[in-house]
């Protein structure tokens, strides 16, 4: 019984449950090939994090995105008045997280490859490709670099899904993928 | 050396229970339930605001409930509820007087002025910042304060129960090595350490940064020691409940372990490497080398999980040969058929087993692979592991152990048995509901935290798929049925303790709520190597092909999005 101590003093040296011992051995198994499968996927997988970021002062980062912003607008949302960006295949995109906003709305070409820039200005973001469903970390003072290629055209939202204030369920950005 | 007067027998174990020991349980176990009650409250809210037909509160007084909730059922109701389980194990299934019970006290009023006073900056209103609390975003110096004041409370808990072992083993209360439970216990205690360690850590900072004494908090270095709290503190959950796990088994059933070694080697694992899991929340965070990640969020090499798997044979094996000693042989699962279903203790343990390992257990794993956690990270996925594990896994099992801990430590009759006998089910049911139905919601890609999945009031639009909404109705229903079942489990605790039939010297016969022969009967370590046990052969072989399976399936998932590097 469990809850008493055991009676023969030397329980290490009580003989292991046959079964116990092939569990035992599955589990290490299972294991090392969960293990091996996340190396394994940097080598075959098309999906793996970007290990590319940078410490980047807000104020530089919002710089830099009013340059491409400047240089790439191609129309604005609606009546909104957020710019949509079309920057050329293959270039540096960046997307700003502040509260609570994602800015601006990117243009993009499918089946080519950008390096997508994210960070935030203010406070912790979450950046929450939708419908494909790709979630990121944003933080500030941090510049995470992506290489990206969406695969797909159509019209992505962007939820922000790290809580960032009362104005957290009203941030929503959007990407556009054309062919 | 112990005084003999601050002792009382108890007439259903035979154990000498040390009464400043009792008091201090007590008073632990109350305050815990209180937290449940209030956070139970709190969670049904969210729950029925996150149910896009209903949006039950408007958006400020969410983010505030949904604060709420995290700090009192995750920290405080399951907290006092280990500090409780700390001084059971020691003291009483040590036969042992508890060390410095003033001390005890003077902790267990930390404890309690600390979660008033976060409670306290949560209802103000100002400091709606969640669970987490994640710079720069900023709560009132009060909210950090409160959580301070109770980690040390809990600390001094943690350290009486190590004093307590000291007196235990000089006091020569008992022989050879501890039980098992208490080595569980012990296990919960050590990552108790290392949690608040860390939790004083970044805590004092933050108080500091939130009083304007310290400029700057580092969002990513916040994180990586926060997490050394927040995801540790739910180690210790883990192993306190594989504790109570062993313990209701022990006490129903007379269930010894298979072999203490192995389940011994299974508690020191979780010591040895269930600390570094902070990586769990940090696989998609910038500026974090993913050598770093898939070491760490794999418990190096996975061996935290092989110690959890190794306890999920070892659990129901013991109960499977404990009901073969009986009698119950027949075929491979008449032990799992004749088992005292109607008995609230054994129920709730055996679901919250199922439960945690089936729900919390596989989800936790997939979502912690590195590169699965990019289709997981911040959805509601997450929200729904980890009701799996802290609701259904310990919350239930918690519940469970209560109804043996109202007649042995109140000796209080428990209230309205035929309640009692459906409780476990109802809020075990609610619970794996809102489990499965968030994660369902999560691999659609819904957020957790977010007030308005609509986006009514957003400049832009975007509809998340139709089922998404279905799934967060369901959520709302199965919340509904968890808060049923949690108000009967405050129902009958609170009337028992109050009004029940004070439990007589001889209700150990006439109704007895250990198993026959429980208490010294089996108090002998034997291995039960030579008994066959196929019924549980089974039950791990459908857990590993469930486990296998879902782990690949993810994998497909994760293929199919934009490709990236």
């Amino acid at each position: 019984m469990a809850i008493f101590p055991p009676e023969k003093r030397i329980w290490w040296k009580e003989p292991l449950h046959g079964f116990e011992l092939v569990w035992i051995g599955i589990c290490l198994v299972w294991a090392i090939v969960m293990f091996g499968t996340m190396i394994v996927w940097h080598v075959i997988g098309e999906q793996n994090l970007s290990n590319t970021a940078y410490r980047i002062d807000p104020d530089v980062f919002a710089a830099r995105t009013e340059a491409m912003v400047t240089q790439y607008t191609v129309r604005e949302e609606g009546d909104t008045g957020i710019p949509v960006v079309h920057p050329p295949a293959g270039s540096d995109v960046y997307l700003q997280a502040s509260l609570w906003q994602w800015y601006p709305i990117l243009e993009l070409e499918k089946d080519k490859e950008y390096r997508l820039h994210l960070s935030s200005i203010d406070w912790q973001h979450g950046f929450s490709l939708q419908p494909t469903n790709i979630n990121v970390q944003v933080h500030p003072g941090y510049e995470m670099v992506i290489t990206l290629k969406p695969n797909k055209a159509g019209e992505f939202g962007i939820v922000c899904n790290e809580f960032c204030g009362i104005g957290h369920h009203n941030m929503l950005g959007r990407i556009y993928v054309v062919e | 050396m112990a005084d003999a007067t601050l002792f009382r027998t108890c007439p259903d174990t035979g154990l000498p229970v040390h009464l400043p020991a009792q008091r201090l349980i007590k008073a632990n176990a109350v305050a815990g339930v209180l937290a449940l009650a209030l956070g139970g409250l709190q969670g049904l809210m969210v729950a029925l605001t996150r149910w896009p037909d209903l949006q039950l509160l408007p958006a400020e007084a969410f983010y505030t409930m949904l604060t709420g909730h995290g700090l009192n059922v995750l920290l405080f109701w399951i907290i006092f509820f280990e500090v409780a389980i700390l001084y059971f194990a020691s003291a009483i299934l040590l036969k042992s007087r508890l060390a410095a019970p003033n001390l005890a006290w003077v902790g267990f009023v930390l404890m309690a002025v600390g979660a008033l006073t976060t409670n306290y900056a949560v209802f103000q209103g100002d400091s709606s910042v969640m669970f987490t609390s994640y710079v720069p975003m900023r709560a009132s110096p009060l909210f950090y304060l409160g959580i301070i004041l109770f980690a040390v409370g809990a600390l001094i808990g943690c350290f009486i129960f190590f004093a307590t072992l000291v007196i235990a083993k000089d006091e020569k209360t008992y022989e050879g090595s501890i039980p098992l439970v208490t080595f569980g216990a012990l296990t919960a205690a050590i990552i108790a350490v290392f949690t608040i360690a860390s939790g004083a850590i970044i805590l004092i900072p933050t108080l500091l940064w939130s009083l304007d004494l310290i400029p700057e908090i580092d969002p990513l270095l916040y994180k990586v020691i926060w997490w050394a709290m927040g995801h540790s503190s739910q180690q210790i959950n883990v192993s306190a409940h594989v504790a109570v796990w062993y313990c209701i088994a022990a006490m129903v059933l007379g269930a010894k372990p298979l072999s203490e070694k192995v389940s011994r080697m299974a508690f020191l694992m979780y010591i040895l490497f269930l600390q570094i899991a902070s990586a769990h929340h940090l696989l998609v965070e910038p500026g974090i080398s993913s050598n770093w990640k898939i070491f760490n969020t794999s418990y190096a090499l996975y061996l935290a999980v092989v110690g959890s798997m190794i306890h999920g044979l070892s659990v129901p094996g013991a109960v499977e040969a404990a009901q073969r000693r009986r009698g119950f042989t027949r075929g491979a699962f008449e032990w799992l058929r004749k088992a005292p279903w109607g008995n609230p203790a054994f129920a709730g343990m055996f679901t919250s087993l199922v439960y945690f390992g089936f729900l919390g257990g596989i989800s936790g794993v997939v979502m912690g692979a590195e590169q699965l956690n990019l289709i997981m990270h911040n959805t509601l996925y997450v929200p729904g592991h980890f009701h799996a594990t802290v609701v259904a896994g310990t919350t239930l099992a918690f519940m469970a152990i209560t109804y043996l801990v109202v007649p042995l430590i109140w000796r209080r009759e428990i209230m309205f048995p035929t309640l009692a006998k459906w409780q476990p089910y109802i809020f075990g049911l609610g619970a794996a509901g809102i489990s499965l139905f968030m994660m369902g919601a999560g691999t659609l890609g819904v957020s957790r935290r977010h007030w308005d999945i609509n986006f009514t009031d957003a400049a832009l639009s975007f509809s998340y798929p139709d089922t998404a909404f279905l799934m967060m109705a369901l959520n709302g229903l199965s919340g509904l049925l968890a808060a049923i079942g949690g108000v009967m489990f405050v129902v009958i605790v609170v009337s028992s303790i109050l009004f029940g039939k004070k439990r007589g010297d001889d209700a150990a016969e006439t109704n007895p709520v250990i198993g026959v022969g429980g208490g010294q009967a089996v108090a002998s370590y034997g291995s039960e190597g030579t008994l066959k046990l196929p019924g549980t052969m089974i039950l791990v072989g459908v857990f590993f092909i469930a486990f296998f399976l879902y782990y690949w399936v993810n994998w497909k998932y994760l293929s199919e999005v934009w490709p990236l590097s």
